[in-house]
């Protein structure tokens, strides 16, 4: 585990300011990702509400809410795709509004949605993001096959991916953001639709990813189980705004002895994460599960 | 402080010259929707349908009544080259909904999410484009040697002529491309798309000469980078006679249309994933 951990301990958003604040004192590169107030606002509607929150080298973030709750306009923003309307982040050491070019240079990034090209091979797939990444071509080849084979790919390397189960599309995926060994890599709902086999060699590869090249991982989450199973540390998203931020046990901990995780988020949302997914979530896992059949 | 930050280390280095990079990207870009396009071309095939129609049922009538001053060619070889521009222009203008696909897809974002220059994602797309209309001028020209139409047949002129239905694509694409950008779903494209295309193609010269127009129509017929397109194909498939501008000029003024509708394209492509 890198860097000493401020929030080992649960924080309320307040607390996470002055963490960031101590960080930035402090000085060096401590976090992968560094946000400060960082908001955005659609019209009225503020998905992402003054968000603080520091994630260490070499952890498992996880940001934990329903949809609408702002988790992928975070996303969004840390990725460069969104500008911020307040505030501003550092993505391993570089700031997200002044140089997103040389942050998408150190980022990997997996779509909510099975993205990977079906008309394609799973080879043609990571070949194309090898030159997006500007890999040169002999180490182009050597990383193909070393991702296809950590991924458990490289039997169906030469097969359409339309062939692919969703499991398999999520890993080739997860491949093709690994190519270029980001910094941190970025996954937005990574088992959303995925049968629970798939989901856990999904996790399974995410630290195994985390334990060869110590790559920072972030994902956006509303399963439960995932942010239990597979994060070292949760920021609690609640309408844009993080409710609280710490270690799954620690969360429990401090709701109460023999707390679940639905009893931490009911704790800070005042309702469980059920109640609060829209009909959007059913509707992006459809997506996902119709282009497996 | 524990962070070692092997990741950091192990990440791109090497920042290729920008240039070399923007070949690179284009050419990646390029080269899977040409692999795309070789697997699966129902899309492209059922598309020579129309200017098949188009030549054998409405050329053939209309050149038996004569309506349609052609000067010296008939109106058969008056219309190959205008059927060609209107069945590119048919095929790229629709090419926005892929790329609305590919957004609700995500695949947009990982593409936005890279380091690849957005210029070569828009050109990689249009080069992409250029090859449907290749596809079209080939089979516009096996039309037009089955019913023995007159038209040239020197190399240079079916180069020109290949080298205009590409560009041609790539223009329309990119508008569509453009389009697409602005309206986001695919239900409202479609009805932009529809929209689009006649006004482009009867404010042009394909299927009849400028100089028949009424004078506020040939003032539109100017402003569509249809009619250049129209009038290049036309001097290179028939002849000089037929020129307005000159080969040279038309292909000036379509190049340059295609260079800003690609910047404006660059411009926009990252409000997909807004």
């Amino acid at each position: 585990m890198a860097a000493p951990n401020n929030h080992s301990s649960m924080s309320a958003s307040n607390i996470a300011v002055t963490n960031s604040v101590e960080a930035q004192a402090s000085g060096g590169e401590t976090f992968a990702i560094e946000t400060f107030v960082l908001t955005r606002r659609f019209g009225d509607l503020t998905a992402a509400d003054h968000v603080t929150l520091n994630v260490p080298y070499g952890a498992i973030f996880g940001l934990l809410g329903p949809n609408g709750a702002g988790k992928t306009t975070i996303i969004k923003m840390l990725t460069t795709m969104l500008e911020p309307s307040e505030g501003t982040a550092a993505v391993a050491g570089f700031d997200i509004v002044k140089a997103p070019a040389k942050v998408r240079r150190m980022i990997g990034y997996v779509p909510q949605m099975l993205s990977a090209d079906g008309g394609l091979t799973g080879w043609e797939n990571l070949d194309l993001s090898a030159k997006l990444y500007s890999i040169g071509r002999s180490e182009r080849k050597r990383r193909i096959e070393e991702a296809l084979h950590f991924m458990g790919l490289t039997e169906f390397g030469r097969k359409l991916v339309k062939t692919y189960s969703g499991g398999m599309i999520r890993r080739l995926e997860i491949a093709q953001a690994m190519l270029h060994r980001p910094a941190v890599l970025f996954l937005d709902e990574p088992t959303i639709g995925l049968d629970p086999v798939a989901r856990r060699s999904v996790w399974e590869r995410l630290l195994e990813l985390r334990r060869n090249f110590r790559m920072t991982v972030l994902i956006t989450t509303h399963g439960m189980d995932e942010a239990d199973e597979l994060c070292d540390q949760l920021a609690i998203m609640h309408l844009g705004k993080v409710a609280a931020i710490g270690t799954p046990a620690d969360l429990k901990a401090n709701v109460g002895p023999g707390a679940t995780l639905d009893d931490v988020f009911v704790h800070f949302s005042g309702g469980t994460i059920q109640e609060e997914g829209s009909y959007h979530d059913v509707r992006a896992t459809r997506r996902a599960v119709s282009r497996l059949g | 402080m524990t962070s070692a930050q092997p990741g950091v280390q192990l990440a791109v280095s090497a920042e290729p010259s920008a240039f070399l990079a923007f070949f690179q990207q284009t050419a990646a870009i390029a080269e899977i929707e040409l692999k795309k396009l070789i697997r699966d071309p129902t899309e492209v095939l059922a598309r020579a349908v129309q200017p098949v129609l188009w030549i054998v049922v409405f050329g053939n009538v209309f050149s038996r009544i004569r309506a349609i001053p052609t000067g010296n060619v008939s109106y058969l070889a008056f219309m190959t080259p205008g059927i060609l521009a209107q069945s590119v222009l048919f095929v790229a203008i629709f090419y926005g909904i892929a790329v609305i696909w590919e957004r609700d897809l995500g695949i947009v974002h990982k593409l936005l999410v890279s380091p690849a220059q957005r210029a070569a994602l828009v050109y990689g797309k249009a080069t992409s484009a250029g090859f449907r209309g290749a596809v079209q001028a080939t089979i516009i020209y096996v039309v037009a040697f089955l019913l023995h139409i007159q038209i040239r047949w020197t190399p240079l002129s079916i180069l020109g002529v290949f080298a205009g239905a590409m560009l041609g694509s790539a223009i329309f694409a990119t508008l569509s491309f453009i389009v697409a950008c602005l309206v986001k779903s695919r239900e409202r494209f479609m009805g932009v798309g529809q929209l689009m295309t006649m006004p482009l193609f009867f404010a042009s010269n394909a299927i009849y000469p400028i100089s028949i127009m009424p004078h506020w129509l040939r003032v539109v017929a100017y402003l569509n980078p249809l009619t250049y397109l129209v009038d290049a194909l036309r001097t290179l498939m028939i002849g000089a006679s037929q020129s307005s501008h000159g080969v040279l000029t038309n292909f000036g003024i379509v190049a340059l249309i295609f260079v800003i509708l690609a910047a404006i394209a660059t411009k926009l492509y990252p409000s997909l994933v807004r």
